[in-house]
């Protein structure tokens, strides 16, 4: 079993008030802004993140990535279910 | 083939700024991280004033702005400054004592954008903290505010600030923080500057009743995982290696003073011959970039021995300049809570001896002095 697992394809993932994606014009890319703490976004956390609005489910999350980047369905999978379970263990997500 | 290479790595621009709005305060806290030396409220820098800074700030590449005092509520212009900074695309962080916030006030700020609120506590039983506070009723009024922040839906922070009298509940104060809906809780160990330094023999707690909190909390982090995030703050005294002070001195944040005094720390005044700059008079950047202040013990030049040549160097940044000179009369010396100081073994000297209880053990609780008028 890997990282996010156990959350379900059903879930809605949102980033709560209190924490924000944002462009960092001053030193390039985007970063996320939650409670004392600035986390640096890669390309593949923001094309996840920006989709995290409590409208989509994970696995139409899921699906947009793989049209949108053409990737491996399953290595694309294990990203995003990575990527969610560790904000959310930080409570800068909600399931 | 003519470009110029910099001798030094191009200068980041600092990711937050923590505004010390003002330093009225109705609590008394005894650790206080103000100086000593309190500003009046006359000679704080007024709305347009401040709002000014955050634009200036913004501009610089802040991302995170924490408004603080003092008791930031005491100002009447907060509701305005954080509509200002929220426009700028600054995340606004509110740190307070709650006392002075009314139901209505919180519903302003929420509406205005504030990202998130830390409110104090200084206990999980009322009666120690109201005497922690020096403020009857302060404990009551922060149980009430904490509910109006999360009904309004503003994330929220409990920080707790261990010492002798409240070291016991550190765990208390934990699930005080979940009871209250806060996604995060801070436990710091005190920080022995200013206020804290003038109340250290009655703030100390003993060793063994340190290390007893630090693991007790320590083991908790298992259980509250997704509910609630701990940050940990160790105590200094104890400690074998120094806390990187805000992230290395210059690195990553400013603070301003009520009066608009730029320094690299909240406790930077107590060096005796730096140079500081006002926001009034030069830009952030410049500040940031050429005050003499910020470029004193930026980096790592500054640096002796054990310092320079440690591999730690560029992680620790040698500590905190205050404590070394505020313990060793020498603001370039290694802090004395590295082990490789040679100074080390009198930390824990003085932790034990200011661990004994003698006498009543009165508070100098931080007052504003009254001036004649």
């Amino acid at each position: 079993m890997s990282a996010g697992d156990e959350i379900s394809g059903e879930a809605r993932p949102k980033l709560p008030r209190g924490v924000r994606l944002r462009a960092d014009e001053a030193r390039g890319g985007h970063v996320l802004l939650a409670p004392e703490r600035v986390v640096r976004a890669d390309p593949v956390a923001v094309a996840i993140l920006e989709r995290c609005d409590g409208a989509r489910t994970l696995n139409q999350l899921v699906e947009e990535l793989c049209v949108a980047y053409k990737g491996d369905r399953a290595r694309i999978e294990a990203d995003v279910r990575a990527l969610l379970a560790d904000l959310a263990a930080k409570r800068m997500l909600d399931l | 083939m003519n470009e110029t290479i910099p001798i030094r790595p191009a200068l980041e621009s600092p990711l937050g700024l923590l505004a010390e709005l003002t330093h009225v305060c109705p609590l008394g806290c005894p650790y206080c991280s103000n100086p000593v030396e309190l500003v009046a409220r006359a000679h704080e820098l007024d709305t347009a004033q401040w709002l000014r800074i955050f634009s200036d700030a913004a501009k610089l590449g802040v991302l995170q702005v924490h408004l603080s005092g003092g008791e930031p509520a005491a100002r009447r212009d907060l509701a305005e400054i954080v509509a200002h900074c929220a426009g700028l695309s600054l995340y606004t962080n509110l740190i307070t004592s709650g006392i002075g916030l009314t139901e209505a006030g919180v519903a302003r700020l929420s509406a205005a954008g504030l990202d998130h609120v830390q409110l104090s506590i200084q206990d999980c039983e009322e009666e120690s903290a109201d005497r922690i506070a020096g403020y009857k009723g302060a404990f009551a009024r922060k149980m009430q505010v904490a509910r109006w922040v999360a009904a309004s839906g503003i994330p929220l922070t409990i920080n707790a600030v261990i010492h002798r009298a409240n070291v016991k509940n550190a765990v208390g104060m934990v699930r005080l923080a979940i009871a209250l809906g806060a996604r995060r809780v801070e436990v710091a160990h005190t920080q022995y500057y200013g206020w804290g330094l003038k109340n250290r023999a009655q703030l100390m707690p003993s060793r063994e009743d340190a290390d007893a909190a630090w693991a007790a909390v320590e083991a908790l982090r298992a259980e509250v995982v997704g509910k609630i995030v701990i940050d940990h703050v160790a105590p200094d005294y104890h400690a074998r290696t120094p806390k990187p002070c805000m992230g290395g001195w210059g690195r990553r944040t400013l603070n301003v003073s009520p009066t608009g005094k730029v320094l690299p720390c909240h406790a930077a005044e107590t060096v005796p011959g730096l140079e500081f700059w006002n926001a009034q008079d030069h830009s952030l950047a410049e500040i940031w970039t050429s005050s003499p202040a910020f470029n004193a013990y930026r980096g790592t030049d500054w640096m002796s021995e054990p310092c320079r040549s440690c591999e730690r160097r560029e992680v620790d940044f040698g500590g905190c300049r205050c404590q070394a000179l505020a313990l060793l009369g020498d603001v370039r010396a290694t802090d004395p809570a590295c082990h490789l100081s040679p100074h080390h073994a009198m930390m824990a000297a003085i932790a034990r001896r200011d661990s004994v209880v003698v006498g009543e053990g009165a508070y100098t609780y931080r007052r504003m002095e009254k001036r004649e008028a």
